[in-house]
């Protein structure tokens, strides 16, 4: 009974160690961007000037770009991941394509994002810059699209795993009855299997959608560095973390620091409140498919 | 058994290496980024001549002011000297030396890769956007013997901040009305137009990729990875190229004495116009936080060393060597560190 006890009482204070980090995190954020919020107030949240030397600091295009590239690269890797899941869980449970597609994306996860970045400034952007030159606008090779195709390759991985764990969770009584009434393997996947695998595939999206509003490295090679509102898709920007990492080192003066923090703090919540959006649909869902 | 010895021999090697690495005394030094290549081979040279080891961690020249403030270093390490508000955040006084030079220059993708010229104006039109193609006139008029393309300009600079931005927009800043208004001199600008590469590597790369690029980054990162680069004209109207001569020739103005000066557009008649020093910062009074009176003087011993027989080591790695004034300003500056108000040096 004692020993019961004790690892009751380690699992809730491992648990709450967990918990408190996060609140921790988040305090001193908010302490951190105390300068910032006193001295820029809400401006910081729509102004679209980002200027060290008069201490104006606007977050207004670095949250556009974060949102437009990590959105676009989800929609773009969606059906990517969504197809692996399905010829994985319901066309090629095992067998050496079946190996030789997972452990792809295993890598394709594991490998580390300075490499994609490198890759996208040495591939990706002569292939963009010469789309670019086709289409008659600036061929810069480098901006939102560009880092928008790099994230949709390496988020890929984060969806396609939990989609295929959930396609094969899909109970074989609920896809047996359907064939027993003459469903095709196509009617099956997408009236049975989808629809119960549902609020799975929403999570996976959403782990998917955390990773790249997160990214750094890689997008910071290749989505050109424009502290400006971007005008169009082809248009160089920068997202909220990029510009952190480029900016925090030889950021001096307290404002400055502090806008920088805020930022941070910024890119949080918006993780956050993404997070909780996804966790209230995933439940919805999960309920819905109970009744 | 053999794999007892083995581990045995090992935990042996390993304690001794410890004990010897107690042995040597150590400093701690965190700054600028832009002359870590030297201070390194200076720190390795140095340890190997007199058994004290440098640990310089490369952070950025505002975490080697940050550090110092905090006091959790010996020395910082910044390409932008600090300012009086800076420097008034301490209470207790900061003093800098100059330890080499260094300087930005103009890269540029055309075909050919052709020696251009450049004047104050037209460098700062390019970056304003307002001369947005390389036929325009004004860049024409410079370079009558080069057939320039009516290729797009693609203004690069550097998305991080960094002292090599500080030093072009502090020299943008003193030749150019406008941009002095509208941009202003800072390690981040907001740039009125361009593309932003991270670190020397990122702006060159960008330059290389794209044609009619230009951009700018240190000389020795130009030099080594053999990009083209422009000369500039001076305030005395002379075109100078960047040379590690030209570089140490427009420290030839007169010094303050606390050596925070900004060399560019400097009025020494041969001197490169977009140079600059980099500096060592420390405090004046050196019996702080608990140090000892050992540790100060290893320190003392450092910049010493650093002024005088580091400087030959300047020229291999491409930085300039710090001409025989500024040296002298240096000593007076080193002698007057002080422990507990007595000077540290005779």
């Amino acid at each position: 009974m004692n020993k019961e006890r004790t690892f009751r009482a380690i699992l809730i204070l491992v648990g709450m160690i967990l918990s408190l980090l996060l609140l921790a995190i988040f305090l001193s954020l908010l302490w951190g961007s105390f300068p910032s919020i006193k001295a820029l107030g809400w401006k910081f949240f729509y102004s679209e000037e980002w200027n060290p030397i008069t201490n104006k600091f606007g977050a207004l295009p670095f949250l556009i770009g974060t949102l437009v590239t990590s959105f676009l690269a989800l929609a773009i890797s969606f059906p990517f991941s969504l197809a692996v899941s399905i010829y994985l869980g319901e066309y090629m449970r095992a067998g050496k394509i079946s190996t030789l597609l997972k452990v792809t994306i295993d890598l394709i996860s594991a490998v580390p994002s300075v490499i994609y970045g490198f890759w996208g400034l040495i591939i990706l952007v002569p292939l963009v810059r010469n789309i670019e030159m086709k289409l008659n606008i600036p061929p810069y090779g480098v901006g939102i699209f560009t880092a928008t195709l790099i994230l949709s390759v390496m988020v890929i991985p984060y969806s396609a795993t939990i989609v295929r764990e959930v396609i094969e969770l899909v109970p074989d009584d609920l896809k047996e009855a359907a064939y027993s009434l003459g469903a095709t393997k196509y009617e099956v996947i997408k009236d049975v299997v989808l629809p119960y695998a549902k609020s799975g595939i929403f999570a996976g999206l959403l782990l998917s959608l955390g990773r790249a509003l997160g990214e750094t490295m890689a997008v910071t090679m290749v989505i050109g560095n424009n502290n400006k509102l971007p005008k169009s898709l082809f248009a160089p920007a920068n997202t909220m973390a990029s510009l952190i990492a480029n900016e925090f080192t030889e950021a001096v003066g307290n404002v400055y620091l502090s806008s920088l923090i805020e930022m941070g703090l910024l890119l949080f919540i918006v993780t956050a409140i993404i997070n909780i959006i996804g966790k209230y649909i995933i439940n919805r869902t999960t309920v819905q498919m109970r009744e | 058994m053999k794999y007892m010895k083995f581990l045995t021999l090992a935990l042996a090697t390993f304690m001794l290496s410890e004990m010897v690495l107690a042995g040597v005394k150590e400093l701690t030094g965190a700054g600028a980024t832009f002359p870590y290549p030297l201070y390194f081979k200076w720190f390795d040279i140095y340890r190997n001549e007199t058994e004290v080891k440098v640990n310089y961690q490369a952070i950025g020249s505002g975490g080697g002011i940050r550090q110092l403030l905090n006091k959790t270093v010996d020395f910082g390490a910044t390409d932008a000297f600090m300012s009086d508000k800076e420097l008034a955040k301490s209470s207790v006084p900061i003093l800098h030396i100059p330890t080499c030079l260094g300087a930005v220059v103009l890269t540029y993708n055309l075909s050919g890769n052709p020696d251009l010229k450049f004047t104050p104006d037209v460098i700062a039109n390019i970056f304003l956007g307002k001369i947005i193609r390389w036929n325009d006139k004004r860049i024409a008029e410079l370079n009558p013997e080069i057939k320039l393309p009516a290729e797009k300009i693609v203004v690069v600079h550097r998305s991080d901040g960094s002292g090599t931005t500080f030093v072009f927009s502090d020299y943008l800043s003193k030749v150019n009305k406008e941009w002095r208004e509208k941009v202003g001199r800072g390690k981040s600008l907001s740039w009125p137009i361009g593309l932003g590469g991270k670190g020397n590597p990122g702006v060159a790369g960008l330059v290389k990729q794209i044609k009619g690029a230009v951009g700018y980054v240190e000389v020795a990162y130009a030099i080594q990875n053999k990009m083209p680069y422009g000369s500039v004209k001076n305030s005395s109207g002379n075109f100078v190229k960047p040379t590690l001569k030209s570089i140490s020739l427009a420290a030839n103005i007169p010094l303050p004495p606390d050596t925070r000066v900004s060399i560019t557009n400097t009025s020494a008649a041969e001197g490169y116009p977009i140079s600059t020093f980099t500096w060592l910062i420390f405090y004046k009074e050196q019996n702080y936080s608990g140090r000892s009176i050992k540790r100060a003087k290893e320190l003392v011993n450092l910049l010493w060393w650093a002024i005088h027989e580091g400087q030959q080591y300047n020229k291999t790695l491409l930085y300039g060597r710090l001409p025989g004034a500024a040296v002298a300003k240096a000593e007076k500056i080193i002698k007057s560190m002080t422990y507990s108000g007595k000077p540290l040096m005779r």
